[in-house]
């Protein structure tokens, strides 16, 4: 059987034919196959891989419950039982979507870090980091969305808590929090609408952004622990001295951390599934009653670090929007890293003191900061809360100024790694 | 390098550490019921009791009696006979007999359903609460509980647990602090044997919870013991390549 | 540096480890899978139905629903259990050879007991639900109509046991439910019981 083949079709065959017509060997040896990633990738680089598994769970998962879950005030808290009871296997699905969810954020928080420590961010990464930036946006609205859905007590106050943040702005503010609930409260009608941006919209936009994110990185190459760029020493082919190739070696290396991290998720599903309170959430398994609030509101600890800082504010010339505006603030700073960071070197391997300090404390404050906002404004929390607000600000604010005078050891030519 | 990094990994789990000590249910510490999910004996006993004492008010309207014969272990003919009083068709959901509209009317609250109690309370809680009922001439049950103070629900295990005063200490200017019970009048059980009863209830009561928790468990140690071997596989898998890489 | 590639070690623990994967991928998947299968609720609105035929008068039919079908229960008068006999000639499978009924149901009366029949009330031609037509010589059915049941949609005959005629779109009988008689006045329909005729 003759297979008409053009010019750049390659291999035999079927595949031959597919190839005629789509890129399909093209794209696996650009980004796969013949992608050279720095040799040097240490545990930090696994996370970018786990976001994307997760990613998939999420999706699947959803899927799956979507099946059953039902979208109306009267009929979501028992279509989750449901779901948890009469579904075969209807509560693995469930825990593994719950424990996703917190899973996300667990390891996209771990894959920012990394780009903090190693520079990541910088140039010619600068858009990178923006998408995945944006990605982190969605994700959180995601997750906000979601966790109204099983319409428990949580759930309702939580979103009215979040909502009315939006009503703290002054002249639109009510109206903006009127349109966002689609109601004057929150109710069926806010309940169905957040589920279809859930559901559709917002899986849609996180998509688009994860292969934006991924063609922009594929575009510049890997950065690496040692923040030198390896395609500045090339072989005689035109590969990376310090590359490998994507497919197999990295593939092989993501699929044992996998392994771990599936010990882990695992352990939580099958263990721990409520994994303290944390993942899910007691009030929760309450209905959603606009007469009793929880005794204590607290959003899911992904968001806590945030609402610690947006209680930190206080109220001053009438209005809340300051702790809001914090709120954002302290988001919308991270867009503007790689403008911050003024220091020649981008690694904090070739960084003085100071920038480790500096990250140390960054992770210490964003750590109690999430702690605090666990926590009833009592004792010692509020105190601690407005430190660390100001020592999490301090970190970027006056970023330009700590990373141009830390002091930097010289950066080698070549990656150094240890023997695998 | 490694070392570094797994110094630096160990260190934020230390960080991380403290939150999972944060517990379900913020504020409470109660005492540890003690019951164990796998005992059927105890279940059963415990949905004895939750039938016979506890669903002439309460529904739990998303447990069903098949269901809960099956994981138990409880013989179609038993289940009619003895823990169904509101249905005859064994696919049905438990409901209560007590209208909504009654419970307020004699009440004043309708009685929540207990299929999710235990999960929203906190076992621990739930189990306290059947302890802390005490006398209170000042409440229209004649009873209060120090776990729900104020509660609309009547000491109805009183026959069994006999009656209880609460001790309280009052300080000067301070909210009254509470001591300790003391029995006034003896129930049909000795204490231990009222202990073993509230716990079986409220191991039932954690059950209707989450009916499928043994099973997840069980399940759990199978996926656990494959995953560790396939991760096994890909780590040597991972080194073979590797050792190309210099 | 100098080490030789062991291609036959690569191609082991590739092949364990791609194995123990698909093992995994399975496992995976079965969960998903299986939640299609009908849920708790699902079996417990597809319970038996019970009926009770003690207020049903001889040549009368009552319809209850099960499963989201119609079931029909016809108490037959000794008179319609003759006209079978009649109708005979007409019929495509007889012996109920090609269509769905329990056991005690292959006869020509296809009950458990010949006074009732318990039917699906569904033509097993495109699904429609069709007309009670009990009258011998029902002339809006045809000249020798023997008795039974005619389909509106597409024209397809049957008996008054549910067996289909020749040249009707429809190709086998009506299908006949698993039932049992609780006593003699209720009909458990949707579960075969120990009391038999």
């Amino acid at each position: 059987m003759a297979i008409e083949n053009s010019g750049n079709a390659q291999g035999r065959g079927l595949r031959a034919w597919i190839n005629a017509r789509f890129p399909l060997d093209t794209m696996l040896k650009e980004h796969v196959t013949e992608y050279y990633a720095p040799k040097n990738f240490n545990l930090w680089y696994v996370f970018g891989v786990l976001s994307l598994v997760v990613l998939v769970n999420q999706l699947v998962t959803g899927i799956f419950l979507t099946m059953s879950y039902k979208p109306s005030a009267a009929d979501a808290f028992a279509s989750v039982e449901y779901i948890m009871r009469d579904v075969d296997w209807g509560w693995l699905i469930r825990y593994m979507h719950s424990t996703g969810a917190s899973a996300f954020f667990i390891v996209v928080y771990l894959h920012m870090f990394r780009a903090l420590m190693y520079g990541s961010y910088r140039a010619p990464r600068e858009l990178l980091w923006i998408f995945g930036m944006l990605i982190y946006l969605a994700l959180m609205a995601e997750a906000f969305m979601g966790y109204l859905l099983p319409w428990g007590n949580m759930s309702y106050w939580g979103a009215q808590v979040i909502v009315s943040l939006f009503g703290t702005i002054p002249v639109i503010g009510d109206s903006l929090a009127e349109w966002i609930k689609g109601d004057y409260f929150i109710s069926d009608i806010t309940l169905n609408r957040f589920f279809s941006l859930h559901v559709i919209a917002i899986p849609l936009i996180l998509v688009f952004l994860v292969v934006a994110h991924i063609l922009a990185l594929h575009e510049v190459g890997s950065n690496n622990p040692d923040g030198i760029e390896i395609k500045k020493h090339k072989d005689a082919r035109g590969i990376p001295l310090d590359g490998v190739a994507f497919h197999p070696y990295y593939t092989v290396k993501d699929l044992f951390a996998l392994g771990i991290f599936l010990v882990a998720f695992c352990a939580v599903i099958f263990f721990a599934p409520t994994f303290g309170g944390l993942f899910l959430e007691s009030p929760n398994f309450d209905p959603a009653n606009p007469m009793q609030t929880p005794p204590h509101i607290a959003p899911v600890w992904y968001f806590t670090p945030f609402y610690a800082m947006l209680r930190a504010v206080p109220s001053f010339l009438g209005t809340q929007v300051w702790g809001v505006l914090v709120m954002f603030g302290a988001i919308a700073l991270l867009f503007f890293l790689p403008w911050l960071d003024r220091s020649p070197v981008k690694s904090i391997r070739y960084k003085g003191p100071i920038t480790k300090a500096a990250l140390a404390l960054l992770a210490v404050s964003f750590v109690v900061l999430g702690y605090c906002g666990m926590r009833p404004p009592q004792g010692i929390y509020p105190l601690l809360a407005r430190i660390f607000t100001g020592v999490y600000f301090a970190f970027f604010l006056l970023m330009p100024w700590w990373s141009r005078l830390d002091s930097t050891k010289p950066v080698p030519d070549r990656v150094t790694s240890h023997a695998h | 390098m490694l070392t570094k990094n797994l110094k630096a990994f160990l260190a934020a789990a230390l960080l991380i550490l403290p939150l999972t000590t944060l517990q379900a249910h913020e504020g409470e510490s109660y005492p540890h019921a003690g019951n164990d999910p796998y005992n059927k004996a105890s279940l059963q006993r415990g949905a004895r009791n939750v039938m016979n004492y506890c669903s002439g008010c309460h529904s739990a309207k998303f447990v069903r009696y098949n269901r809960v014969a099956q994981d138990l272990g409880i013989p179609e003919a038993e289940l009619k006979a003895n823990l169904m009083f509101t249905s005859e068709k064994t696919a049905d959901t438990i409901r209560t007999a007590m209208s909504p509209d009654d419970a307020r009317a004699w009440f004043g609250n309708v009685p929540p359903d207990l299929s999710l109690i235990a999960r929203s309370r906190g076992t621990d809680h739930v189990y306290a609460f059947l302890n802390s009922f005490y006398l209170d001439p000042t409440r229209p049950t004649g009873v209060n509980n120090t776990v729900l103070p104020g509660t609309a629900m009547p000491a109805v295990l009183s026959d069994l647990q006999g009656v209880q005063t609460a001790v309280f200490k009052s300080e000067e200017g301070a909210a009254p602090e509470f001591v300790k019970f003391e029995l006034l009048r003896k129930g049909t059980m000795s204490p231990e044997q009222y202990q073993e009863f509230v716990r079986d209830t409220v191991n039932f009561l954690e059950y209707m919870a989450e009916p499928v928790q043994t099973t997840r468990r069980d399940l759990g140690i199978w996926v656990i013991l494959f995953l560790l071997v396939f991760t096994s596989f890909a780590y040597l898998l991972y080194k073979e390549f590797w050792r190309d890489v210099h | 540096m100098s080490e030789e590639v062991d291609q036959g070690r690569r191609r082991l623990l590739t092949t364990a480890t791609a194995l123990t994967g698909a093992v995994g991928a399975v496992f995976v998947a079965t969960p998903f899978l299986a939640s299609w299968k009908p849920s708790a609720r699902a079996k417990a609105m597809g319970a038996p139905v019970e009926i009770d035929v003690s207020k049903l008068e001889p040549g009368a039919m009552l319809k209850v629903e099960w499963r989201g079908k119609p079931v029909w229960v016809v108490r037959r008068t000794p008179a319609m259990l003759k006209q079978l006999e009649s109708a005979v000639p007409y019929l495509l499978d007889p012996n109920s050879d090609g269509s769905v009924q329990p056991s005690y149901a292959k006869n020509d009366a296809r009950a458990l007991k010949p006074e009732y029949l318990v039917m699906l009330g569904v033509c097993t031609h495109l699904g429609c639900s069709p007309l009670a037509k009990f009258d011998a010589g029902d002339v809006t059915v045809s000249a020798d109509w023997p008795g039974g049941f005619y389909c509106p949609c597409h024209g397809s005959k049957y008996d008054l046991s549910g067996r289909v005629f020749k040249g009707a779109p429809a190709p086998s009988n009506m299908t006949v439910p698993p039932y049992s008689f609780l006593s003699d006045g209720k009909i458990l329909v949707g579960a075969d019981g120990a009391a038999s005729a």
